[in-house]
């Protein structure tokens, strides 16, 4: 469908998705109404420092926003923060608001983005007790944040990992609480799973693999400790549940748009209304360099998925889908993920995971899948470029620090 | 405060008022500078910030780190006044910098 005549573009969902569709739309010479509905009360900020810099009070508030107030005004962007969308009327191409107000849309881009999964046990709502996803959960957090209390993080995924590292630095005692038998054990290897735990036990975490939560106990409406399957009682004077997060999807279910553990987009963002795009979290899409489906929660999925939405309305070619690439921040150590590790049948590691600088690569069938990279800037950035060509390399070279990644990306290349 | 003048590969040239503290990408990103995307938002992550730095400058900039060096190695066109612009900060020091972004970014 051709959209370049559209007159109204609206973006339901105030996140980076949003954000980057914003800024692709004006820059792109789109001139018609463009609005943004979010339901939190704050302009587009970034995500990623709530669990690293922003937490620890290294970045101030208003370097989280991606741009300025003055800037939506500069460019003609109406914001309704603080507002949720109820209902989508696609026969109206329109969005229905709470309190009976409405927005027409010739196009509609769906950001609604995630929401943090709940803790399934009994005293999950007591205070205390946070999840960790948007600006109001850290206002909340941070003033517990204090030497010698006592911090309980269940779920040892990244984002739990990272507010466990910002905890020991700021002096809490921390326990880690994960149900699986490592950390992490999701979204990566073995390996790197036990580089993680050592790191975080060296830190002085005291993490519990293989943790099965009973509950939370409380007193006064405050949560006092956790209580785990075998009876163990760890302490607790700050709860922080990172156990994974769910698309929202409600919004394009209830209004018919194809959905499935996410919302199905192709590969111009575009849902199952040729007027509706989605993009970022919410969304499930192709995962071009594996040939299969899949969700990816990310900046780069963020970002891309804003570009291709605006490129599709505005009639532009389709902008490169690059490699998916992630990264975590925890004490000094910078892991950078390039690619999906998910099916690999051979692990290389290259360097010394005890000088704390080494990487991961995963093969599958002799190609290059996915790089797991501690404070190693050019495996990272090697491995992105080679594996959207799907290139094979040899392991050989891989192992040996003394060929360059350089060198080993021109000879793939050659 | 500083002023800074981002040109872009065609010479276009912006003059921005840019505050202390701030990055030079971030100066840019507010002011939707073309050609400094910035995906990862500062954290060194990913090399789409990429500026060549005026020669008058190089000094008072400083050279890279370690991270940002080996980031600079694979970023496209990269030159010896190249950095990126998340880790450069900006302050009184760097009034009048000029920084140019590589035309691989537009």
């Amino acid at each position: 469908m051709d959209l370049s005549d559209a007159k109204s573009v609206v973006i339901v969902g105030a996140g980076q998705a949003a954000a980057q569709a914003c800024q692709s739309l004006r820059m792109g010479g789109y001139e018609g109404g463009l609005t943004v509905i979010g339901d939190e009360p704050a302009l587009p900020y970034q995500r990623p420092p709530l669990s690293k810099a922003y937490m620890k009070g290294d970045l101030p508030e208003e370097r989280l926003y991606f741009k300025p107030a003055a800037w939506y005004e500069d460019n003609n962007i109406e914001v309704m923060l603080g507002v949720s969308a109820t209902g989508i009327d696609r026969r109206a191409q329109r969005v229905l608001l709470e309190n009976d107000g409405h927005v027409d849309y010739d196009a509609l881009i769906l950001a609604t983005g995630s929401r943090p999964r709940k803790l399934p046990v009994e005293g999950a709502d007591l205070g205390g007790v946070h999840d960790l996803r948007g600006l109001a959960d850290v206002e909340r957090i941070r003033p517990q944040m204090i030497e010698g209390h006592r911090l309980v993080v269940v779920g040892a995924g990244y984002i739990g990992l990272e507010a466990a590292a910002v905890a020991r630095q700021m002096g809490l005692e921390v326990t880690v609480l994960e149900m699986a038998a490592r950390v992490l054990a999701r979204v990566t290897s073995p390996v790197m799973s036990d580089f993680f735990e050592a790191e975080h036990s060296r830190q002085g975490v005291d993490l519990r693999v293989g943790a099965r939560l009973e509950g939370l106990k409380g007193q006064g409406g405050k949560v006092t400790g956790a209580v785990l399957g075998d009876g163990t009682e760890v302490p607790a004077d700050i709860v922080l549940v990172g156990i994974g997060i769910l698309p929202n999807t409600e919004l394009a279910e209830a209004a018919g748009i194809g959905c499935k553990d996410g919302i199905i987009v192709d590969r111009d963002a575009r849902t199952s209304d040729p007027r509706i795009f989605a993009a970022g979290d919410c969304t499930r899409r192709l995962l071009v360099h594996y040939g299969r489906e899949g969700r990816l929660e990310s900046v780069h999925n963020a970002i891309e998925q804003g570009k291709l939405a605006a490129a599709a309305i505005l009639g532009k070619p389709r902008p490169p889908e690059d490699c998916p690439w992630f990264w975590s921040d925890q004490y000094d150590l910078k892991l950078q993920i390039a690619g999906l590790s998910e099916g690999y049948d051979d692990i290389i590691v290259r360097g010394d995971p005890d000088a704390r600088k080494f990487a991961a690569f995963y093969m599958r069938a002799g190609r290059l899948i996915a790089v797991d990279a501690v404070n190693s800037g050019p495996e990272f950035m090697a491995s992105k470029k080679l594996i959207m060509v799907g290139a094979s390399v040899a392991p050989a070279d891989l192992q040996d620090t003394s060929t360059s990644m350089k060198e080993i990306a021109a000879k793939a290349a050659a | 405060m500083a002023k800074i003048t981002y040109i872009d590969h065609s010479g276009e040239a912006r003059e921005i008022e840019a505050k202390n503290g701030e990055t030079v990408m971030e100066t840019a990103i507010k002011n939707s500078i073309p050609g400094i995307d910035a995906d990862c938002g500062g954290a060194c992550a990913c090399a789409t910030c990429h500026v060549y730095v005026d020669e008058a400058f190089m000094e008072k900039v400083g050279q890279p780190e370690d991270m940002e060096q080996s980031m600079l190695d694979f970023a496209e066109n990269v030159q010896a006044n190249s950095r990126l612009s998340c880790q450069i900060t900006v302050s009184d020091e760097l009034d009048g910098l000029k920084v140019t972004t590589p035309e691989s970014q537009h």
